[in-house]
């Protein structure tokens, strides 16, 4: 079997084991309440994670400046999903703006 | 209608959200395809893990070569959201048989979850609301399968400078930003960020476990304050 399909597989089984939990266990279990609270921070806590190396990194350095056209469309894609809270706009609208910048900073 | 037809109304809230569903579907497909997976596995992945960021991720990672011990954690951490939606719906689906609850378990990725928890908390969990919830699963279902086979099918022929890969960072933008609502929110996603880009030299991938810990760390400890 080939890498790929063991990544698919194993992914797979753990996310639906992550679907299935609380699901399945409702009433049989109770899950400590610190465990709970700390649910909450999972998805801004992670995502951001993936979400500012992304802006900042290029071919592994950080690039903390005006002239990295990631980090100025990330910007504005952060803008963007602040008033908007439109997942659609946020995209196309960061995707425009990171083509203005590779194109004025070329 | 809604009473009778639950799974045909489930599948028409659902549409909307489709626009917004599509384009990432084609742009896994595409990526898939860049990173070297063969068009069955790319599809494969679109049916067996059905959970779009996390698909981006295992790509992206494959593709800069990590080792898959390390893209399966990854995997898991980026979907250990579900588990708040599972929390959530739990009550509401207490009542129904194993089966359902396997299948309803299936399909409770993000736009499934938004549309029926909506649901049950205006109508209740008597009744047909899971038929309901099954209808939305089915057509985010649908699109993601049908969109990753136009992406794969498109794959080849798009440049690499159409920067394509920039839509993870967005999509998750617009995922977590408009989630910002209070200080301890915040804070979680700002130390995070901070500590992924600090710990971004560490092997296998580590820095996106460590920074998720500490985000997490940092905003039940402001919680607590």
């Amino acid at each position: 079997m080939s890498e790929f399909w063991l990544i698919i597989l194993l992914a797979g089984i753990l996310t639906y084991a992550i679907r299935l939990s609380f699901i399945a266990l409702h009433g049989r279990w109770q899950a400590p309440v610190w465990f709970v609270r700390a649910l909450r921070f999972v998805p801004p806590a992670v995502l951001s994670a993936i979400i500012l190396p992304e802006l900042l990194l290029m071919d592994g350095q950080v690039v903390l400046s005006p002239l990295n056209p990631r980090l100025l469309a990330g910007i504005a894609a952060i803008l963007i999903a602040w008033l908007s809270r439109n997942v659609f706009l946020t995209i196309a609208g960061g995707m425009l703006f990171l083509y203005l910048f590779q194109f004025i900073l070329r | 209608m809604s009473d009778k037809n639950p799974l045909l109304s489930g599948l028409q809230y659902t549409l909307p959200l489709l626009v917004g569903i599509a384009p990432f579907g084609m742009i896994y497909g595409v990526l898939a395809v860049k990173a070297g997976f063969p068009p069955a596995a790319a599809q494969a992945m679109s049916a067996i893990v059905f959970a779009g960021s996390s698909q981006f991720m295992i790509v992206n990672l494959v593709g800069g070569g990590s080792l898959w011990p390390v893209v399966v954690l990854t995997a898991v951490v980026v979907n250990l959201r579900h588990a708040l939606y599972s929390a959530s719906l739990a009550p509401f689906l207490v009542h129904l048989p194993a089966r359902w609850k396997a299948l309803l378990a299936y399909v409770l990725v993000d736009e499934a979850y938004a549309v029926g928890i909506h649901h049950y908390e205006e109508k209740g969990a008597a009744g047909n609301s899971h038929w309901f919830l099954l209808g939305s699963g089915l057509a985010v279902w649908l699109c993601w399968q049908a969109s990753t086979a136009v992406g794969i099918f498109l794959g080849a022929q798009i440049p690499a400078e159409w920067s394509l890969d920039f839509t993870l960072a967005l999509t998750f933008i617009a995922i977590v930003v408009p989630g910002l609502k209070d200080r301890p929110l915040l804070l979680s996603a700002v130390t995070a960020g901070v500590t992924a880009v600090a710990a971004h030299s560490l092997p296998y991938k580590l820095g996106l476990i460590l920074a998720a810990v500490a985000g997490i760390a940092v905003g039940l400890w402001s919680e607590r304050r």
